[in-house]
């Protein structure tokens, strides 16, 4: 008998590897949930499209493995468009099928029909409509070729349900024929000699490291080559695991958030080795006044990363791993006798930076709960061995600057596009790959309240995963702009008329547990940590005033920093 | 400064969309653009005059690199090329004027292709200055309408050594 579209769309999802998929039904996707019914392929339906895609997302992050994902057209289709533009802006692999009105009915204003391909296709890597059933299988494969090559990214395929309905043959093509899209995976040999030249002729050196060492999977050479030499190293946001945090090189997150000692160590280096970074405009501050004494050398596989916001003198377009072993084998030819003796000095300043204003905040053991000891006793209580997610805002950068992350992979968390709402979803994405692994997403209470509805899948899918919210009852981060910035006119930022999280953790059936002075913290913690079976609420009431530090406020220079 | 961009895309629907769309969306300049098949009907030809400092123009060219339908990206900016583009020009014109803008038409070697009592409309190919040139000389008379292809260009065959 022949198939039709829809059961050889799901073949081919398992010809590729897929195992899960995150996905919501309706009308115009039907014929593919009709055929999941017979399929192996596990389906977990979500509540919100826009989870659906985060917890792809999160799935993508903490595996390396693209995150798949199903919706139906019109409304299930835009739902996910914030979904899809956050894991654009931070490179992260998904490839998105919704489902499109037949294709005669295209442009009619059919019912829940929506141009997907249109409003997607500034926020996407590529997209594809599939018009002809014998385009399927082909666009399939270049879908996910698309998605995990290169720079990675997010790429949609709309499929018309008279293409899902058509008969149809599995024959899932072995390889692509993409002649415009060649990604260069190699350094240029040419480049890399310069490069260690002038490293090695530098006496200021900083690795400045970035999400593209996780994408790349390249966090052992980086830790080799920051190593081998003694480079002091800095990572973003997104960098985050990239490098141990608790390794002796490491200065922590550079940025407007970022330590002291790294952005000190940025403003004053002779010699930043950026690595699968973007020069983001919140980890460069002022960017005229940007690494004023420092030679730039700059590894990124996508050259429209490269001299975009900063003049960069080496560059080398290729994969960070190929480009790093290169890198490697070039010191190991020429030695590196004279390096440690001439950056020792830079090795006493560094150490000073961080010793005088290391991260800190004032405890109060008596008073309030602070934010930032609740992430050091999560940090404890799990001794690091966690998969962390965040939300968005004061929450966001307490779990960067409190938690340490010693493997890539750990540290979850929507950096370019910023999305609230993220964490959760993210953190079910990871607990789903990852089912013996204690995942945590650190919480704002707003940030919460954009997907809260995945509790139930959450729950429906027996998921152990942990939040913990630092409830300060205001949109903090904002608020704290407003503290900074506008005359403390708190302007709509309070959002203390909120559920009682406790009970609404048992509503759908998850535990909800409560900690009101530091004293409680602990406790609530470890009986977070031995909750199996469900998802756990814990709602920490937490300071309301407490702030982020450092800060470089926005449009200034990293060393102008506002500290604690 | 002013660069007319040569970029071969795969000939599908959207791809313009794509091109036009990435402009806009990170504020580049489009000052014209051209579009048509080239001899491999799979493959079309773009001929986009963009304008911006040699900052903005390499990100141009990164960024259509980048996209999955563009094939190949060429700035005829540093070398010999030829640049045309093709007006129709609708001028008015009685029995005092026409002989004068036949002659014009005449001395630029344009065509007459359209005749009323009140107006000459009139073809010219030309380089942007030649077009420019005509115009100015037409606008006395009175334009009625003008209509403008974008730019076209191809690179000239070095000459034999
Ligand atoms: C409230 C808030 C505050 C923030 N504060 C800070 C802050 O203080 N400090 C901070 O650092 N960030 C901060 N961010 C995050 C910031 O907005 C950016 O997301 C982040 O700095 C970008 O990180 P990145 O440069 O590592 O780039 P990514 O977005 O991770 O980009 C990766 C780069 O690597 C390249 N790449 C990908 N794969 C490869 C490969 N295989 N080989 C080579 N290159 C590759 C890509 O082309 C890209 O250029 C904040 C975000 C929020 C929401
Ligand atoms: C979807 C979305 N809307 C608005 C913002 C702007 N924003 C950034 S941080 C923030 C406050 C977040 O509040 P909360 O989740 O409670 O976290 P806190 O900063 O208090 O830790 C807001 C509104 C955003 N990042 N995302």
């Amino acid at each position: 008998m022949k198939k039709n579209g829809a059961q050889v769309f799901l073949e081919c999802l398992l010809k590729e590897g897929v195992d899960t998929i995150f996905g919501f039904p309706g009308g115009a996707v039907l014929p593919v949930y009709d055929a999941l019914f017979d399929s192996p392929l596990r389906h977990i339906l979500v509540r919100h499209e826009q989870g659906a895609v985060h917890m792809a997302d999160g799935y993508a992050r903490a595996t390396g493995r693209p995150g798949v994902v199903l919706v139906t057209s019109g409304p299930g289709a835009t739902n996910t468009v914030t979904g899809i533009a956050t894991a654009y802006m931070d490179s992260i692999p998904l490839v998105v099928f919704t489902g499109q009105v037949p294709t005669a009915l295209i442009g009619n204003d059919a019912f829940q029909e929506a141009d997907i391909v249109g409003i997607t296709r500034p926020c996407t890597k590529h997209n594809y409509l599939v018009k002809d059933i014998k385009d399927l299988q082909r666009i399939i494969k270049e879908a996910f070729y698309i998605a995990m090559t290169g720079r990675p990214g997010p790429v949609l395929v709309d499929l018309p349900k008279d293409v899902l309905t058509a008969p149809c043959e599995l024959k899932y093509p072995d390889k692509v024929e993409l002649d415009s899209y060649q990604p260069n995976y190699k350094g240029h040999p040419g480049q890399i000699k310069k490069a260690i030249d002038f490293i090695l002729s530098s006496k200021r050196p900083v690795v400045y490291a970035g999400g593209g060492v996780i994408l790349a999977n390249a966090a052992d050479e980086l830790k080799a080559f920051s190593t081998r030499l003694g480079i002091p190293t800095t990572t973003t946001l997104m960098g985050l695991g990239g490098f141990p945090g608790t390794h002796p090189l490491f200065m922590g997150m550079l940025g407007m958030h970022g330590t002291y000692c790294a952005n000190m160590a940025v403003m004053n280096t002779d010699c930043l080795i950026a690595i699968g970074a973007r020069f983001d405009d919140r980890v460069t501050g002022k960017i005229d006044e940007f690494a004023p004494y420092a030679g730039i050398v700059h590894v990124d596989i996508d050259p429209t990363s490269i001299s975009k916001n900063v003049r960069v003198d080496i560059p080398i377009v290729g994969d960070v791993k190929n480009v790093l072993k290169d890198l490697l084998k070039a010191i190991s030819a020429q030695g590196a006798k004279d390096f440690k003796g001439n950056t020792k000095e830079w090795h006493s300043q560094i150490d000073s930076w961080n010793s005088t204003h290391a991260l800190s905040y004032k405890n109060d053991p008596k008073g309030k709960i602070k934010p930032q000891y609740v992430v050091e006793k999560l940090y404890e209580l799990t001794k690091g061995d966690a998969i962390i997610t965040t939300e968005v805002g004061q929450n966001q950068m307490w779990a960067a600057q409190f938690f340490k992350y010693d493997r890539p992979r750990t540290f979850i968390s929507s950096g370019g596009l910023g999305t609230m709402g993220f964490g959760f979803p993210a953190a079910i994405g990871a607990q789903i790959a990852f089912p013996d692994k204690t995942v945590i997403d650190i919480a704002g209470d707003g940030s919460l309240q954009m997907n809260i509805q995945e509790l139930a899948t959450a729950v429906q899918y027996k998921l152990p995963v942990k939040v913990a919210i630092l409830n300060n009852m205001v949109l903090g981060m904002v608020r704290q702009w407003q503290e900074f910035f506008y005359n403390k006119r708190y302007s709509h930022t309070c959002i203390s008329v909120a559920p009682d999280f406790v009970k609404l953790a048992e509503a759908y059936g998850a535990a909800g547990l409560r900690a009101k002075t530091p004293g409680e913290v602990e406790g609530v913690i470890k009986e977070a940590l031995s909750i199996k079976g469900k998802p756990v609420l814990m709602d920490f009431r937490v300071d309301p005033a407490e702030d982020v530090y450092p800060m470089v406020p926005a449009g200034q220079p990293l060393n102008k920093m506002l500290l604690v | 400064m002013r660069h007319t961009i040569s970029v071969l895309v795969t000939n599908e629907f959207g791809v313009l969309s794509r091109i036009s769309g990435l402009f806009s969306g990170r504020g580049f300049n489009i000052e014209s653009l051209s579009v048509a098949e080239t001899l491999d009907h799979r493959i079309s030809r773009m001929t986009i005059v963009t304008s911006g400092d040699d900052k903005v123009l390499e990100q141009i060219n990164k960024q259509l690199n980048k996209l999955i339908n563009v094939i190949k990206v060429h700035d005829f900016t540093d070398e010999e090329h030829i640049e045309r583009e093709l007006a129709l020009i609708k001028v008015t014109s009685n029995g005092d004027t026409r002989a004068e803008i036949l002659s014009i038409v005449d001395i630029f070697r344009a065509k007459v292709v359209d005749v009323s009592p009140r107006s000459y409309t009139v073809e010219i190919t030309g380089d942007e200055e030649k077009i420019g040139a005509i115009t100015e000389l037409f606008r006395p008379f009175g334009i009625k309408e003008i209509v403008k292809t974008g730019r076209i260009a191809m690179a000239r065959t070095p000459k034999q050594k």
